[in-house]
């Protein structure tokens, strides 16, 4: 039966450990913000981030915010598809510590895996719904690496962040692949249903 | 005709982006409340509210509803004693296009195909794109704009089959575009399907087909009972919304058709995602604009 967590940041491994495959996270407290180009600079170029992940979460954004004098006021701050940036997953865990993924669509089997070894979970959110992500998010703390403006790093703070799905956790279970296999099953009938000789 | 105001072609484009942007239509709000009470699957059932979360913010703020402002398309339609002139009116739905990604000011996602330089204009070679028909008998402009998110559209799918293929490779194309695609289209939305026509054509028709108000059935009762098959089909194979498992993975299947080659069977699907933002503006000849969807 699937269990809704209100949670705060950061998530130790226990708090993570106790979240399972269909289970519903809110959380408050830091959200950090990345995409391609972020960990492009951080894996392939070799630049540490100039503030810790420890036990944070990650959500795969690239979002619309404007400067305003030294702050960053958001505009829209919605959420990419995961699956682009699954091959830095393993090492954004491992090295850095970060506990939890979100986004959308999932990740691959070696995700899973690191997931598995170091306690951290994909957490999975409502694509298109920028509108209510952005009011979800109090205050853009701040932007390092300025420069890769839309893909920096971006420290966010967040209340009642969610609803997100737990997609994968940390004993194993991958919902998405689930989901897909369930399907591969069903898909004989449909065909035959159809006239389609498979 | 010296004295038409081509300003209103431009402000209606403008205003046509951002209502698009913020307001989904009342069909797409109506399928996805339709859909919520057939749901059974738990996780599905959160998705939904998440979903009708985010339009009731967006109402309330009048702010966009998904960060993708993806390409600009308008759908043009001439009617046939409408006395404005083609070119300015092209012109005006360009800067029209500008002007609401830098005065609202929202991410404008255009870029160059090759350098990824974003212009932050939303336009830029080759767009908005714009499709041009007629109307017999009327006196009056009809835009139809659509913001084409992008978790969608690089899902889109075409094949040139055989005729010795027959229908039944049609349906299978639908059925494992929808099953490969998976999560990531934001499902549940509508499945387009263009039939027919040749390669440019066939994906024109797709793209046709999202663009028809949910759960409108094409006027032929051949092709009517095909989408409400494929709808069946495609709900029962437990994707669900947002590929995380559930009955309902798509509000429609909506298919359109045009003749082909006699050594053609083209099939395109252009998938769109639940936020199916569009709206519609039609233009009168003494300047008045009537909004809609």
């Amino acid at each position: 039966m699937a269990t809704t967590h209100h949670l705060q940041t950061p998530f130790s491994d226990d708090v993570i450990r106790g979240l399972h495959a269909e289970d519903i996270v809110y959380f408050d407290g830091t959200l950090f913000g990345i995409r391609d180009l972020t960990q492009i600079y951080m894996f392939d170029q070799g630049h540490t981030p100039p503030v810790s992940l420890e036990g944070m979460p990650c959500i795969h954004t690239a979002p619309s915010l404007k400067k305003v004098g030294d702050t960053w006021e958001k505009i829209c701050v919605g959420t990419t598809t995961s699956t682009r940036m699954d091959r830095f997953t393993p090492d954004l865990i491992a090295q850095y510590g970060v506990k939890a993924i979100i986004g959308k669509g999932g990740l691959y089997e070696g995700s899973l895996k690191a997931m598995q070894k170091h306690a951290a979970v994909y957490l999975a959110i409502v694509g298109g719904s920028a509108a209510l992500e952005t009011l979800q998010i109090q205050e853009v703390e701040a932007v390092y690496w300025e420069h890769l403006h839309p893909e920096a790093l971006y420290k966010f703070r967040v209340k009642d962040f969610g609803p997100l799905t737990v997609a994968m956790d940390s004993h194993g279970r991958h919902l998405f692949e689930e989901v897909k296999e369930e399907t591969r099953k069903r898909l004989p009938e449909i065909y035959q249903r159809l006239g389609i000789e498979a | 005709m010296a004295d038409i105001d081509y300003q209103i072609v431009e402000d209606a484009a403008k205003e046509l982006y951002i209502r698009a942007l913020c307001d989904l239509p009342p069909d797409v709000r109506e399928a996805l409340k339709r859909a919520y009470d057939k749901e059974t699957n738990p996780t599905a059932r959160e998705v939904f509210k998440a979903i009708f979360k985010t339009i009731e913010v967006a109402d309330e703020h009048k702010t966009l509803i998904c960060q993708d402002t993806g390409l600009p398309i308008y759908m043009v339609k001439i009617g046939s004693q409408f006395p404005w002139n083609g070119f300015q009116i092209k012109k005006r739905l360009d800067i029209g296009t500008r002007r609401a990604t830098q005065e609202f000011p929202f991410r404008g996602s255009s870029t160059h195909t090759l350098t990824r330089v974003n212009p932050q204009t939303s336009v830029g070679e080759g767009l908005p794109v714009i499709h041009y028909d007629f109307i017999e008998d009327a006196d009056h402009l009809d835009i139809l704009m659509i913001p084409k998110g992008s978790g969608s559209e690089n899902m889109s799918k075409m094949k040139m089959f055989y005729p010795a293929h027959g229908i039944s490779a049609l349906k299978k194309f639908v059925i494992d575009t929808v099953f490969e695609t998976g999560a990531n289209p934001c499902p549940p939305g509508i499945i387009g399907v263009g039939l027919g026509g040749t390669a440019d054509l066939v994906m024109k028709l797709a793209k046709e087909a999202i663009a028809r108000p949910v759960g409108q059935r094409h006027h032929d009762p051949e092709i009517a009972k095909m989408e409400q098959e494929l709808e069946e089909a495609i709900n029962d194979m437990g994707r669900g919304p947002m590929g995380l498992g559930g009955d309902i993975t798509a509000l429609a299947v909506h298919i359109e058709t045009a003749y082909t080659h006699i050594t053609q069977n083209p099939i395109a699907v252009n998938t769109q995602c639940w936020p199916a933002r569009r709206a519609r503006a039609q233009i009168h000849p003494d300047g008045r604009v009537d909004y809609g969807y």
